[in-house]
């Protein structure tokens, strides 16, 4: 039966209305519209989603944790909800200001406090700074073998099988636990989380835990332990033209289309 | 730490030639070598690799290491990770950059924390810091709404993972010469702890996306699987290739392999027609480079028409 952990980050919804995020300069920061909620990062779910089907077929626990800080809890309590068996939170100023090689790290430290897992399932990216490297991170800090961008992974009795999609198709690697997956798309919809896990989840009491709960070195965690620096964002310049072709039926306006593209001699 | 010098760019190998994103490596790290007065080499690993040496000088390297083991025959997290480590550990480079691919992906942050140094994913623009002659490496955030600009200050060498035809690659020159060094891949089969049971290939016929030069892209509006044959038919007709976004895939109404965008396929075609999509941010990324784009939606509010990056024209029509 497989000890699972899942590693999972509250986010602006990345899908909200493109214009909806607007950078503030001088903060150095992403500003999402007051109109943008919060939720688990959707490759997060999918990670959530992966460790409740190796559960549902073989049992196991599943213990989800997130670092970060104006955690909303209806929000992160959602791999609860949806059948975890347990949440961390992870919130301290001593975890701020880091990169994902400080974020990692506090992790890590936290999964060894966890105690003993056969798998940490991750996001293949967090879809707020799209990074992509915190599983790495975790699997580096743990000392534990890594699979990358899995759409599919089985339990077989001592040993994991994981499908890692690659450009033209995808790869089966079997590899033995401990280790870290980091999930993707691919994998499938997570399933929705019913009335009864909803109402259990917000039951449940969460426990906190600060650098100190998890021994983490204050040389390591947050803006000390950063290795790379945010020194500016912005949004790029919209340039281009954009010219409409309407007509009085889709056929007019596919006619207008097809002569237009013959005039600019695009096809 | 002072003393790393000079820009390394690990190397891809796609059916046993050097892959576009190398040569297109090559082109931006030749730029960054020159700013700083270092040397540009190449790194290419594999199993029987050795004769590659002389393309990756063709397109502009001055040096090239070769790390020629059957341990590297695929890629594999571990033994690549320590293979580079060492190399790295020998040579003392100033900046690695690597494609964003699914090499490069797992390769660069795991190498990265290896090193106690960071590594910037995905970026678009590479330049050298004229003061401080650090890299300035900047890569979109939030799914493509901003942009942010990063920099390594403390830690060698300073590592960047860049975004598919996000670098002009230099036409290739067989009479360049450049020195060719092996290096030993020193690694332990033991420390090996994945194995590849099988790889599967679900590649579409036809052109390859990403060297299309038209794309017929179907979005969720296309509303099944049926209508993309139409979509086939029409690429046909151009010469061209199908692309989706990612509803379509995560569907099974086409392979994943068709899905273009920021976890997708990076593709610059001269003619990109969008047929029932919306254009979010995560799906322009993909295609933002497409010299034209073409749109077809019934909303004229979809964000397709008002995110226009480099392409020069966008037209609308109602079906
Ligand atoms: C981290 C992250 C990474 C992602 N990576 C990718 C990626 O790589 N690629 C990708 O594509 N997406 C990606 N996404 C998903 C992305 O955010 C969007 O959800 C997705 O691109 C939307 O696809 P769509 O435009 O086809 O669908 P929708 O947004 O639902 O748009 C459908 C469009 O079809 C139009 N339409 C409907 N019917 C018709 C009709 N009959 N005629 C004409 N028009 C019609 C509608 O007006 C609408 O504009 C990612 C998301 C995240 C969070
Ligand atoms: N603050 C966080 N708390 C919990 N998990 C995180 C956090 N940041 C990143 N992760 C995990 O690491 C994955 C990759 O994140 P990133 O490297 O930031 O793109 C995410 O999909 C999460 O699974």
């Amino acid at each position: 039966m497989p000890n699972m952990i899942v590693c999972v980050k509250q986010i602006p919804d990345p899908e909200a209305p493109a214009g909806s995020f607007r950078v503030d300069e001088a903060a150095n920061a992403v500003v999402p519209a007051a109109s943008v909620s919060q939720v688990v990062s959707p490759f997060d779910e999918q990670a959530v989603e992966a460790a409740l089907r190796l559960k549902d077929e073989h049992g196991g626990t599943i213990t989800a944790v997130s670092l970060g800080k104006d955690f909303v809890m209806d929000v992160i309590k959602k791999p609860l909800a949806m059948g975890s068996d347990e949440l961390v939170l992870l919130q301290d100023p001593a975890f701020e200001g880091g990169d994902s090689r400080s974020t990692a790290y506090a992790l890590a430290m936290a999964i060894k406090k966890i105690g003993d897992f056969d798998i940490v399932f991750c996001g293949r990216q967090a879809a707020d700074w799209d990074a992509g490297q915190v599983g790495s991170g975790i699997a580096e800090f743990l000392g534990v073998p890594s699979v990358t961008v899995a759409k599919k992974v089985e339990w077989l009795d001592g040993k994991v099988k994981v499908e890692r999609v690659v450009s033209d198709g995808y790869e089966v690697i079997e590899v033995s636990p401990p280790l870290v997956i980091t999930v993707s798309n691919e994998l499938g919809e997570p399933r929705y989380p019913k009335l009864k896990g909803i109402m259990a989840a917000s039951k449940k009491q969460v426990p906190t835990w600060a650098a100190a709960d998890i021994a983490a070195d204050a040389s390591q965690a947050g803006a000390a332990g950063a290795r790379i620096k945010l020194l500016k964002v912005f949004q790029p310049v919209k340039e281009g033209k954009c010219e409409i072709i309407e007509g009085d039926s889709p056929e007019e306006a596919a006619a207008a289309l097809a002569l237009k593209l013959r005039e600019v001699k695009l096809v | 730490m002072a003393d790393n010098k000079g820009v390394m760019i690990v190397g891809e190998i796609v059916e046993g030639k050097l892959a576009a994103i190398t040569a297109e490596l090559l082109g931006g790290g030749r730029k960054l070598a020159d700013a700083l007065g270092e040397e540009l080499s190449a790194v290419v690993m594999g199993s029987g690799v050795a004769d590659l040496a002389k393309e990756a000088v063709a397109f502009g390297a001055d040096k090239v290491y070769v790390v020629d083991d059957a341990l590297l025959a695929d890629y594999r997290t571990d033994s690549y990770v320590a293979a580079m480590e060492k190399v790295i550990k020998e040579v003392a480079p100033n900046i690695v950059l690597m494609g964003q691919t699914a090499t490069g992906r797992d390769l660069a942050p795991r190498l990265a924390f290896r090193l106690d140094t960071a590594t910037a994913m995905d970026c678009l623009e590479l330049a050298i810091d004229p003061n401080s002659k650090l890299l300035l490496m900047t890569r979109s955030v939030y799914g493509g709404n901003a942009m942010g600009t990063y920099v390594c200050e403390g830690t060698k060498p300073q590592i960047a993972t860049v975004r598919a035809k996000a670098m002009d690659p230099m036409e290739r020159d067989d009479s360049r010469s450049g020195e060719v060094v092996t290096i030993d891949a020193g690694v332990d089969a033991s420390a090996v702890r994945t194995s590849i049971a099988e790889k599967v290939k679900e590649e579409v016929e036809g052109i390859k996306l990403e060297d299309a030069e038209v794309i017929i892209c179907g979005g969720r509006g296309i509303g099944g699987p049926e209508p993309f044959k139409d979509l086939e038919e029409l690429a046909k007709a151009l010469g061209g290739a199908v692309g989706a976004t990612r509803p379509p895939c995560d569907n099974g109404w086409v392979p994943s392999a068709m899905q273009v965008g920021l976890t997708g396929k990076i593709v610059s075609p001269t003619l990109y027609i969008a047929v029932a999509l919306s254009g979010a941010s995560q799906h322009l990324a993909g295609c933002s480079g497409s010299k034209n784009i073409v749109a077809i939606n019934k909303d004229p509010e979809a964000n397709i028409f008002n995110i226009v990056l480099k392409p020069d024209s966008l037209c609308f029509f109602n079906p």
